[in-house]
C-alpha cells in the first residue's frame, strides 16, 4: 500500500491525523496534510483506508486502488 | 439480507454504499440519485467551482472505475418517487420500483426559495449545475445580492467578491453567521467581509425581489430601501427532501426522525443531511447539514443496517473558507453558550475559541488555526469542564477571562469526568476588552458612513 496525499485539495480538516496519527501530520502554519510516511506498514491499512474515507476534501488516496484501476 | 438499496447519491449515499462493500456485505446493491451526474462534491461548488479555480470534473467524488468496482446497480437521473415500507419497495420516477430488504435514505435537502424566486438572475445553490449557471452569471460581471449570511451566503459572496464583482449581502440577523456562531464570532466575520469590500445590510429583512420583464431588477429590504441587482443568490436555507416519503409512515417532523442508531424503521436507515437523530454524546437530537457529517453518518447507519449496534454518537466538524480565511469547528454551538478565546489572538487574525453550555466545553472554534484547534477537539469530546478552560486561559496574555462565572453545576455531567472543587473556589477575572463581544465591536450594518468599502469608492 502506497499512500497519496494531494495538498492543493486538502482542507486541512486533520480527520486524517485523528485517524491515523503514524501516518499523516498537519503543516504548523496552515495544518494542510504532511505524510510521515508514503508506505506505512501493514498493520495501519484499515486506519489510513478509514482516514481516505473520512478526508472531507477526498485529498488522500491509496495506490492500491490506483493499481486495481490499472488492471481493469 | 440479499437487497440493499440507498437512495441518494451524493456524499452520504456513495459513502453507504461504499461502506456495505468494504464491510464484506456481496448482496445486490442499487444506488438511486436524481441527477444524471456521477456523485460529486458539494464544498467546492461555493468556493473552487464558483470561481473557476477547479474544472467541475475535479470535484467528482470517484472515477468512473471506482464506481464500477462498486458493483452497484446505479440508477442515477432516476429522483425517487415514493416508498413503501410495508412492501419493501422504492418507487423511481420513471415507473419503476426498486425492491430492498435494506435501505439508506440519504436524498439530502433542498434550497428555500422566496416569492417571486423564478425570476431570470435569481439564483440558489445546492446543485453542480446551480454552480455552473451562477458562475456563468458572474462571469457578464453583475452587481450581485446575496440573501441570507449563513455559511452558503457568506461563502457565495465571498467568492462574487474574489471574482472582483460588486457584492451586497442581506440578512435579518445582526450578524452573519449568528445562528452557528454566536454576535462576537459573527462580528468578526462581518469585518472580514467588510475588509474585502463586500457590502453588508444585516439586521434586515428582505421584502420582496424586484423585476422587470421576468428579470430581477432588486432586492427590496424590510426598510423600504431597494438594493439594485443584476443577480440575486438566495443563501437562505434549505429543506430536507423528504417529499418523496410522503405516505410511507416515516416520522418526518424534522427530516427522516431516526433513533441513536440513525434507524427510522426496521431496516430503514437514514444519514446525511436528510437525517434527524438523537446523539447521545450530546443528549440531543440534532440534524447536520455538514460535509463530514454525510460521511461519518454513512458509515454508522451502514454498519448498523448490517447489524453493529452502535450509537452514532460523533463530535461534530465542519468548516467554512471565506477569501483567504478558514473557520473550523468541532462539537455544538448553542445561543446561550459563553465565548472564551484560547490561543491567538482575534486581531491578528489568528486564533482558536471555546464555548461552554451547561458547565462543559460544547465546542470549539479555530479562526485560520486548523492544527491549534485539532488539539482542542479532545475537550468536546471530553466533556471538559467549562471551569477548566478558564484557568486554563490565565497567565495567557491573548487570552479572554470569563464574562461570567461558570453554572454552579458545573461538572455535575455524569459523564462529566472528575469535579474539581478548586475550580469552583475560583472566581473569574474582570471583563476583558479584547477583541471579541467587547462594546463598540462594529456589527453588521453599522459600518461607518454606510460606506463598506472604507472610503475607496469603489462603490
Amino acid at each position: 500500500m502506497k499512500v497519496i496525499v494531494d495538498q492543493h485539495k486538502c482542507v486541512a480538516s486533520g480527520q486524517c491525523v485523528l485517524t491515523a496519527p503514524e501516518v499523516f501530520d498537519q503543516r504548523e502554519e496552515d495544518g494542510i496534510v504532511v505524510l510521515l510516511t508514503e508506505t506505512p506498514s501493514a498493520h495501519l491499512t484499515d486506519d489510513v483506508r478509514q482516514a481516505a474515507t473520512l478526508c472531507p476534501a477526498q485529498a488522500i488516496w491509496l495506490a492500491e486502488q490506483e493499481e486495481r484501476e490499472d488492471r481493469e | 439480507m440479499k437487497r440493499i438499496a440507498v437512495v441518494g447519491a451524493s456524499a452520504a449515499g456513495l459513502t453507504a454504499a461504499e461502506t456495505l462493500r468494504r464491510r464484506g456485505w456481496d448482496g445486490h446493491l442499487t444506488l438511486i440519485g436524481d441527477e444524471p451526474r456521477p456523485p460529486y462534491d458539494r464544498p467546492p461548488l461555493s468556493k473552487q467551482i464558483l470561481t473557476g479555480a477547479w474544472e467541475p470534473e475535479r470535484a467528482l467524488l470517484r472515477s468512473p472505475q471506482d464506481l464500477a468496482h462498486l458493483a452497484a446497480d446505479l440508477r442515477l437521473g432516476q429522483p425517487a418517487t415514493a416508498l413503501d415500507v410495508a412492501h419493501r419497495r422504492v418507487h423511481l420516477g420513471a415507473g419503476e420500483t426498486v425492491r430492498f430488504d435494506g435501505l439508506v435514505i440519504a436524498t439530502g435537502v433542498t434550497p428555500r426559495r422566496l416569492p417571486d424566486g423564478d425570476l431570470a438572475g435569481v439564483h440558489v445553490l445546492r446543485t453542480l449545475d446551480d454552480a455552473l449557471a451562477l458562475r456563468a452569471a458572474l462571469l457578464a460581471g453583475p452587481r450581485v445580492v446575496v440573501v441570507g449570511a449563513g455559511f452558503l451566503g457568506t461563502e457565495v459572496a465571498a467568492a462574487a467578491r474574489t471574482m472582483g464583482l460588486q457584492v451586497t449581502l442581506v440578512e435579518p440577523e445582526p450578524v452573519p453567521v449568528r445562528r452557528p456562531f454566536g454576535d462576537r464570532i459573527g462580528a468578526l466575520v462581518a469585518d472580514l467581509h467588510r475588509a474585502h469590500g463586500t457590502r453588508l445590510r444585516c439586521g434586515t429583512p428582505v421584502r420582496r425581489l424586484r423585476g422587470t420583464g421576468g428579470r430581477v431588477t432588486g432586492v427590496e429590504l424590510g426598510d423600504g430601501a431597494t438594493l439594485p441587482a443584476d443577480v440575486v443568490v438566495l443563501a437562505v436555507g434549505s429543506v430536507p427532501a423528504t417529499g418523496w416519503l410522503t405516505g410511507s409512515g416515516l416520522n418526518l417532523a424534522d427530516g427522516v426522525v431516526c433513533d441513536a442508531w440513525c434507524r427510522a424503521a426496521p431496516g430503514v436507515y437514514a444519514a446525511g443531511d436528510v437525517a434527524s437523530w438523537h446523539n447521545t454524546h450530546f443528549g440531543t437530537r440534532m440534524r447536520l447539514e455538514h460535509r463530514t457529517n454525510a460521511t461519518e453518518q454513512a458509515i454508522a447507519a451502514a454498519g448498523n443496517l448490517l447489524g453493529d449496534a452502535i450509537p452514532f454518537a460523533p463530535v461534530p466538524y465542519f468548516w467554512t473558507d471565506q477569501y483567504d480565511t478558514r473557520i473550523q469547528a468541532y462539537g455544538v454551538f448553542p445561543p446561550d453558550a459563553d465565548l472564551r478565546v484560547v490561543s491567538g489572538d482575534p486581531s491578528n487574525g489568528r486564533f482558536t475559541a471555546a464555548y461552554g453550555h451547561r458547565g462543559v466545553v460544547a465546542g470549539v472554534l479555530g479562526w485560520n488555526d486548523p492544527r491549534e484547534l485539532r488539539t482542542l477537539r479532545r475537550l468536546v469530546v471530553e466533556r471538559a469542564l467549562w471551569t477548566t478552560v478558564a484557568d486554563a486561559g490565565r497567565g495567557r496574555r491573548s487570552r479572554l477571562p470569563a464574562r461570567r462565572p461558570a453554572p454552579p453545576h458545573a461538572g455535575t455531567d455524569p459523564s462529566g469526568g472528575t469535579d474539581r472543587p478548586e475550580d469552583h473556589a475560583r472566581t473569574p477575572g474582570p471583563v476583558s476588552p479584547l477583541a471579541l463581544g467587547a462594546p463598540g465591536t462594529p456589527r453588521c450594518g453599522a459600518s461607518p458612513s454606510g460606506d463598506p468599502s472604507g472610503g475607496r469608492g469603489e462603490w
